[in-house]
């Protein structure tokens, strides 16, 4: 009887769909990092001495720290003298539209079904596309403008709104937070900034598209995003990376600023290059990222995270201000030999402040998934509330899902709940679609919405269905 | 003749289950299977709409003049073949109705058929689920997700009824269903009757053939039918049980 683990075996061998390099005559330092090459770094960006001096700064306690070992990952050590820390398209003039950016580089975001044309005129997303290290288009700029919405790389936020940049850069995740925040604020590339002003609800998603380029250069953005007052925001980051057969280092640092009553919604796809189905090649991906939020504000990270060799992450809220809500929904799929450790941390600091906590982890393969959230009530959050709800689905046997869910209560009048669960994708749940005519592969994708829906329905719709098909693409082949 | 099934051999884990079964259905029939626990019926059904976790070891199934051992478990049932499962499974955050739209249409499609559209799908649906006196709330819940046993069971009838099959193997179909909701759900499968389709009703049971009225009754014990018949057969076994049919079988082999 010919059964359908054939199908299951073909689908198996289809490679990642974005592996592919685009040829661009880069600018890029040899490997290697020291002071002098964050001044040449800095001088390159033309940053003011403030920024050097906090590079500076950041680097020097970087070479006091050592890498974090807490983690339930196997990784392979990272040589950070052998990193290349500038890299920039050669061609950069300043573009007043799309015409002017290099065909070259707008074709590789064709590829990646990103059209920026297209984008302008569906949806009203604003795109601020950041190629390498170094932005070379934005879009939809005028508009913003016209409210007096920020939006644009970290480097031009730098130089244009220097203010800004000083008051807010590294409040919320301080350089010597992490060995990879440190290291990401010493050496950070680019970035996306963003700026809403008091009372403004910003009209459309702002989204970025990053894509790591040329060999051996570790990407290290930097994102700040600041909702004033009353203001509101929902900021999408979606990324893919071409193949590659070494490990390539990538630490991003985010930091959020909800101010009074504001709202900032950011929602993430995460497609770095998996790795082969050996486990050869594929991102690092250690990422910091944290929020905080005033009083009566809002925070929700949003994120599927089905790329990267290795993804180590924990989007996390401070709750400061007095009923501040804190929100994170996650799912995260590891497959072949893909390993994911992520999660969250919520700090309530304030008074009657709330967060929800809902985890989806999909192993297959040799796949690893592990959760590590921590809820901390602080002695003066009174009444505060939390709900963790942190599911992991198996698929096969091979593959598996760790839960460290870790719990620090200072003020007695919390309420604190935890739900968990781990199953198994059934052989007869698939057996039962399948008896209804329905494929194996639909099957498995239906099975594994319906687990995810939580998670995908937070998502803005033409993110939800990227997402969807995102999720099949990276679970094909994981059944047989 | 819809379906033949010649000497099949099957096994599970290593332990034979069926050991050369022979059983023929021809459209419009309906054929009971009746026998003891353990006796194999569902592993009848399950290797019928291909399940895996069973070899089948030895013989032939031939269903609409196809060899039905080569085609994959989507095929069979896009090609008709429905089974109600024993013990329907749960999905999770999976809707009824779109779980099932999304089997009619890959049905639909497989037999050269444009896809309903959300509205004329709809209209199908309340139609059957009037047929089966289905709550609303149910089409709208996750697939079988806390449903009780006897929801389970009238839900599996229902995809049925939207489904149409050409063959649909009901396995213990009534136990779980209350008085009234036997005689509902053997409404149903009545009303589905029709020359072009043939049913395999397994149950332990023989109320239920009085509501749904068999054409053949059959004894699957050890492995391999060991008495078929009428609709009496059902009867004197309501009576006195296997024992006296196995007690003859052993007198034979003896
Ligand atoms: N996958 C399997 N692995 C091992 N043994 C199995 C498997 N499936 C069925 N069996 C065994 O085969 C025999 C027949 O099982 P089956 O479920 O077909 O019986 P049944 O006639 O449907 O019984 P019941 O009336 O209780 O539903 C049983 O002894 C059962 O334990
Ligand atoms: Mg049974």
């Amino acid at each position: 009887m010919s059964t359908s683990a054939d199908t299951i075996e073909q689908l198996a061998t289809r490679e990642y769909q974005y592996g592919f390099e685009t040829e661009v005559e880069a600018e890029t330092f040899p490997p290697g990092l020291d002071e002098d090459v964050i001044r040449r770094l800095s001088a390159k960006k033309q940053e003011p001495e403030w920024m050097l001096e906090f590079r500076l700064k950041a680097y020097r306690a970087w070479l006091k720290m050592t890498e974090p070992t807490w983690h339930n990952l196997k990784i392979e050590p990272v040589d950070f003298q052998a990193i290349s820390y500038y890299s920039a398209p050669k061609k950069r003039p300043e573009l007043k539209s799309l015409d002017e950016v290099d065909p070259e580089v707008l074709r590789t975001f064709e590829k990646l079904g990103i059209p920026l044309e297209e984008q302008k005129l569906l949806a009203g997303v604003a795109v601020d596309a950041v190629f390498d290290s170094v932005s070379v288009a934005t879009t939809f700029r005028e508009k913003l403008a016209e409210l007096g919405i920020i939006f644009c790389s970290m480097s031009d936020a730098i130089r244009e709104h220097p203010d800004l940049v000083r008051r807010y850069l590294g409040s919320v995740v301080p350089y010597t937070d992490n060995f990879y925040a440190a290291l990401n604020s010493a050496v950070f590339s680019d970035g996306s900034f963003v700026y809403v002003p008091k009372g403004v609800r910003c009209p459309m998603e702002l989204s970025t598209y990053f894509r790591i380029n040329a060999r051996n250069t570790g990407q290290f953005e930097r994102t700040l995003i600041v909702a004033d007052e009353g203001a509101t925001v929902s900021y999408l980051e979606g990324c893919t990376a071409p193949m590659r057969d070494e490990n390539q280092l990538h630490a991003a640092v985010v930091e959020l600023v909800a101010l009074d009553g504001s709202t900032i919604k950011y929602s993430t796809i995460q497609n770095w290059y998996p790795g082969d189905s050996e486990g050869r090649g594929g991102i690092y991906n250690f990422v910091t990222k944290r929020g905080k939020a005033m009083a009566n504000a809002k925070i929700t990270w949003t994120q599927v995270e089905t790329g990267s060799a290795i993804t180590w992450k924990y989007p996390s809220c401070i709750l400061q201000g007095d009923n501040s809500v804190g929100e994170f929904y996650s799912v995260a799929v590891t497959n072949n030999y893909q390993q994911a450790d992520t999660g969250t941390k919520m700090i309530h600091l304030g008074k009657n402040t709330r967060s929800t906590i809902v985890s989806k982890g999909i192993s297959a393969g040799h796949g690893q998934n592990t959760y590590r959230g921590a809820v901390t009530i602080g002695r003066n959050a009174q009444n505060a509330r939390n709900y963790s709800q942190c599911d992991s689905m198996l698929i096969g046997n091979r593959c598996g899902a760790h839960t460290f869910p870790y719990l620090e209560i200072k003020n007695t009048s919390a309420t604190v709940e935890h739900e968990a669960s781990t199953s198994k994708i059934g052989e007869e749940q698939i057996f039962y679609c399948q008896q209804r005519g329905i494929s194996t592969e639909d099957a498995v994708n239906m099975i594994v919405s319906g687990f995810c829906k939580e998670v995908f329905r937070e998502l803005p719709m033409e993110f939800a269905v990227e997402a969807q098909k995102l999720l099949s693409i990276s679970l094909e082949g994981s059944v047989g | 003749m819809l379906l033949e099934i010649k000497d099949l051999r099957v096994k599970a884990e290593d332990k034979e289950i069926l050991k050369g079964l022979d059983l023929t259905v021809n459209a419009g029939e309906v054929h009971a299977v009746m026998g003891p626990n353990g006796s194999g019926k569902s592993t009848l059904a399950r290797v019928l709409a291909g399940s895996p976790g069973y070899e089948v070891t030895g013989g032939s199934i031939t269903y609409d003049g196809k060899d039905l051992l080569e085609l994959d478990p989507e095929v069979r049932a896009c090609e008709g073949v429905f089974m109600a499962f024993q013990y329907p499974i749960e999905i999770a955050g999976i809707n009824n109705t779109y779980f099932l739209r999304t089997a009619l249409n890959s049905v639909r499609k497989h037999r050269g058929e444009p896809e309903l559209d959300a509205v004329e799908f709809m209209q199908l649906v309340r139609e059957k689920a009037a047929l089966l006196e289905m709550d609303q709330a149910m089409l709208n819940r996750s697939v079988n997700e806390g449903f009780s046993g006897g929801e389970k069971k009238r839900n599996e009838i229902f995809q049925m009824a939207v489904l149409e099959p050409k063959l649909a193997i009901l396995d213990e179909t009534d136990s779980g269903l209350d008085i009234d909701a036997l005689k509902i759900v053997a409404n149903g499968v009545n009303s589905l009757r029709s020359p072009e389709r043939s049913i395999i009703v397994v149950t332990h049971y023989q109320r239920l053939l009085n509501y749904i009225v068999p054409d053949f009754v059959h004894v699957l014990s050890g492995g391999r039918i060991v008495r078929s018949g009428g609709r009496e057969l059902a009867l004197e076994l309501e009576e006195k049980g296997y024992g006296w049919i196995e007690a003859e079988m052993a007198g034979a082999r003896g």
